[in-house]
């Protein structure tokens, strides 16, 4: 006899039935989220009206009505303000760029350094890194803007760094390089030597997946995009033509004249992006070397690879995996610290966006809105890319 | 039979029949001469190296306590004792300004009469936080309780201020310096370890819309700089409130503050909470525990004891980054550093990089002794998973 089998399952109440439990739970929680959104909505068509704020995305047309300092764009007073959302937009994404890129570098040596044989080497490395973790990035600004920046002679006492480059409190000076009109040879030429350089690599890993012949790979690639155009440019030059030529910054008495001015505010806002993310991205690099165990140099010494393929062929590859997670992250920091430009009067998007135009025209929540879907979008991709990039670099367990 | 010789294997024209001679004594394997062979001039890359690292040195070091310490001014009441030409000497930090406007920067304009509120309140901050660290510490649930609940109430008391006990009200327009840069960070972890808490479990949630609300809320906050939020917090917070009701400025970054907090936060305990293994779920539920019982007794003392470290981090991260508001206006430690630096009364060339520096060693003591305490912390967790 099983009755036990066949009995029906004890019905429960329906208030400890998990399924109608969640449904409730969620339907109270759209029923909040709804009931705050149209609370601060109404509210907020209620305080713009009585403001006599507009609303919607039409003060873009309008004229600004203001001046940026550093445009990439041609921008003036009477443009639009969309166009200064894209030149503070543009500010954003070079100074980001360029961050990006000295901070990798600087990182990577930093982070190497730590784990260096020599011990002072090792140990300045440590002291810079707790150092610059340590302090707030808003104080490093400040510091490299008003006391370093600053604190430079005026322009009539500029600092010479020789080859046409200066240094004074309006900046640095740089040659502006002036391209002819014939260029456009030196152009081809270099794109010419970068496909010639992947051709010639994607042939040499072929050849060698045939026969097990190396080529030299890296030198090949430097003679085509190196080589090519400085012969061309060698070419053009003996033909009378120069391609590129520099305009050099020229000392009068007060000031200089011509050349390439990068603004203060510019170089105190990358150099401090710079110091501070690669502090962090030195641990970064540090931590993914520890993470490839010593046993892979040891087997790499073993089948007869030197110190330099070793690191190249067996330890950095590894140490990548371990590393580009992380860095990417760092990566989305700097651009979001960036947004510090504020502090020192860089115009970036925040400074240009979410202060000047926001101030202007009042209208708060189309600035923020934008803003943030800048930041965010830029995250989101960045993300998505990364992803991918794990999915494809990740172990193959078998 | 063969004839086997005295010494075994003398017959075999491979093995030495004669001992070698001993090697040459190593030259020097300890020592500090050895040392330094050893660690910076083990081959002539390492020596040009450690050279050139001792010249770099020598040009940042000697110049750096030149000015903080030997041509520094200590003493005195105005500008002239930091200007070169009224002192008459090479002029470095200027410590008699930092003196001068240390109760500025400690308390900005809080009321002179009332600072000792102030102090009792660093007191009973210090009390709580180490109630909180020191691991071994008795009854850290009272700990708790003390921290996130008595803490916040009493403090809002005695900072603000309540007539009806005696203590004068004091506006948060008068309140900066450090006292501000400890509010906001404070309020930051008190308001986003719950709050992260909640999000977190939210966002390993069953229930498909408090997951997605959740996701969305933890990824929008932190794909954004704080700085947005801080602005989104001062200018649109007053937009959303029926007209008439205006928010206090200070409260404006502080509701920022913790926001952002909150979505790091989650993420910190999400990783706790996905380190608890699968059978500790499992078994609270085979005992008959419900959601809430299970999360507050089996599942959230393991995973919060785990992240701990990451805990910290954040507040680290957090502590450094509330300097943000200085950007909208709030006056807290470098506002207050800033606005005392252009003061005429002590205008001399130092001012500003002695401002400075006081500031980066205010924050470094704080952050540096931050995590040490979460290496200490890790590694003690550490030595627990050995076993």
């Amino acid at each position: 006899m099983s009755t036990i089998a066949s009995r029906p399952p004890a019905k429960a109440s329906l208030v400890n039935d998990p399924k109608v439990r969640g449904i409730v739970y969620q339907v109270v929680l759209v029923a909040v989220l709804v009931a705050l959104v149209w609370a601060a909505a109404t509210n907020a068509i209620d305080n713009l009206r009585a403001a006599k704020i507009a609303s919607g995305f039409g003060f873009l047309e309008s004229t600004s009505g203001f001046d940026i300092g550093q445009t990439l764009i041609p921008y003036s007073a009477t443009s639009t303000y969309g166009r200064a959302f894209l030149v503070g937009l543009l500010n954003t994404l070079l100074v980001a760029a360029i961050g990006i890129v000295l901070a990798t570098f600087l990182g990577f040596v930093v982070g190497v350094a730590r784990l260096s044989s020599n011990w002072i080497v090792a140990r300045v490395a440590t002291v810079y890194v707790e150092l610059i973790r340590n302090l707030p990035l808003l104080l490093q600004l400040l510091f490299w803007y008003i006391a370093v920046l600053r604190a430079l002679p005026e322009p009539r006492a500029s600092l010479n760094a020789g080859i046409g480059v200066f240094l004074n409190n309006r900046g640095l000076y740089m040659p502006r390089p002036i391209v002819a009109p014939d260029s456009w040879l030196l152009m081809a030429s270099l794109a010419i030597g970068v496909v010639a350089a992947i051709a010639y690599s994607v042939h040499a890993r072929r050849k060698q997946a045939a026969t097990g012949e190396q080529s030299p790979t890296g030198r090949a690639a430097l003679g085509f995009v190196v080589g090519l155009p400085l012969l061309v440019w060698l070419l053009l030059a003996l033909l009378g033509t120069n391609p590129i030529s520099f305009e050099l910054p020229q000392q009068t008495r007060f000031n200089l004249n011509g050349g390439l001015q990068v603004f203060p505010e510019f170089v105190a806002l990358t150099l401090g992006l710079t110091i501070y993310t690669a502090a962090f991205i030195a641990e970064i690099v540090r931590a993914g070397i520890l993470a490839v165990s010593r046993g892979q140099t040891e087997a790499a010494n073993a089948l007869g690879l030197r110190s330099g393929p070793t690191l190249k062929l067996v330890v950095i590859p590894q140490a990548m995996r371990v590393i580009i997670p992380p860095l990417t992250s760092q990566y989305l920091n700097l651009t979001k610290n960036s947004s510090l430009a504020v502090v020192i009067g860089y115009p970036d998007l925040v400074q240009v966006f979410m202060g000047t135009v926001l101030n202007q025209t009042g209208q708060a929540i189309e600035c923020v809105a934008i803003t943030m879907a800048v930041y965010l979008t830029i995250s989101i991709v960045t993300a998505t890319v990364m992803n991918d990039y794990n999915r494809r670099k990740a172990l193959v367990e078998r | 039979m063969a004839v086997h010789s005295l010494t075994p294997g003398a017959d075999l024209a491979y093995v030495q029949a004669r001992s070698s001679d001993p090697l040459p004594p190593p030259s020097l394997v300890r020592g500090p001469i050895a040392w330094l062979r050893q660690n910076l001039f083990s081959s002539i890359p390492n020596a040009i190296l450690t050279f050139a690292v001792l010249g770099l040195l020598l040009l940042i070091i000697p110049p750096t306590i030149r000015f903080l310490l030997i041509d520094a001014v200590w003493t005195g009441a105005d500008r002239a004792a930091c200007r070169e030409d009224m002192a008459g000497r090479p002029v470095g930090a200027c410590w008699a300004f930092v003196v001068d406007r240390i109760g500025y920067f400690t308390y900005g304009g809080y009321p002179v009469e009332s600072r000792w509120r102030v102090d009792l309140w660093f007191a009973m901050l210090a009390v709580g936080i180490g109630w909180m660290l020191w691991l071994k510490a008795p009854r850290r649930d009272v700990g708790a309780v003390y921290f996130f609940a008595i803490f916040p109430v009493a403090s809002f008391v005695l900072l603000t201020g309540w007539q009806a006990i005696g203590l004068t009200p004091v506006a948060t327009a008068f309140w900066g310096g450090i006292l501000v840069t400890l509010v906001v960070s404070i309020v930051g972890i008190v308001f986003s370890l719950p709050f992260g808490i909640l999000l977190a479990l939210g966002r390993r949630s069953k229930l498909p819309l408090v997951k997605l609300a959740c996701v969305v809320f933890i990824e929008v906050i932190r794909g954004v700089p704080l700085i947005t939020v801080l602005i989104m917090a001062n200018t649109m917070l007053p937009l959303f409130l029926p007209a008439g009701v205006s928010v206090d400025r200070l409260l404006r970054p502080l509701i920022g503050v913790a926001i952002f907090a909150s979505a790091y936060m989650a993420e910190v305990v999400r990783g706790g909470l996905q380190a608890v293994p699968k059978g500790q779920y499992e078994g609270a539920m085979s005992l008959g525990l419900g959601y809430w019982r299970m999360m507050l007794f089996i599942v959230l003392p393991q995973a919060l004891r785990i992240v701990i470290p990451g805990i910290v981090n954040t507040f680290i991260g957090l502590f450094k980054d509330t300097s943000l508001v200085y950007v909208i206006g709030v006056f807290d430690l470098m506002k207050t550093i800033e606005a005392a630096r252009i003061d005429p009364q002590w205008a001399a060339p130092t001012v500003s990089n002695t401002g400075y520096a006081f500031a980066a060693f205010f924050y470094f003591v704080c952050c540096f002794g931050m995590s040490r305490y979460s290496l200490m912390v890790e590694r003690k967790l550490a030595a627990g998973q050995r076993r």
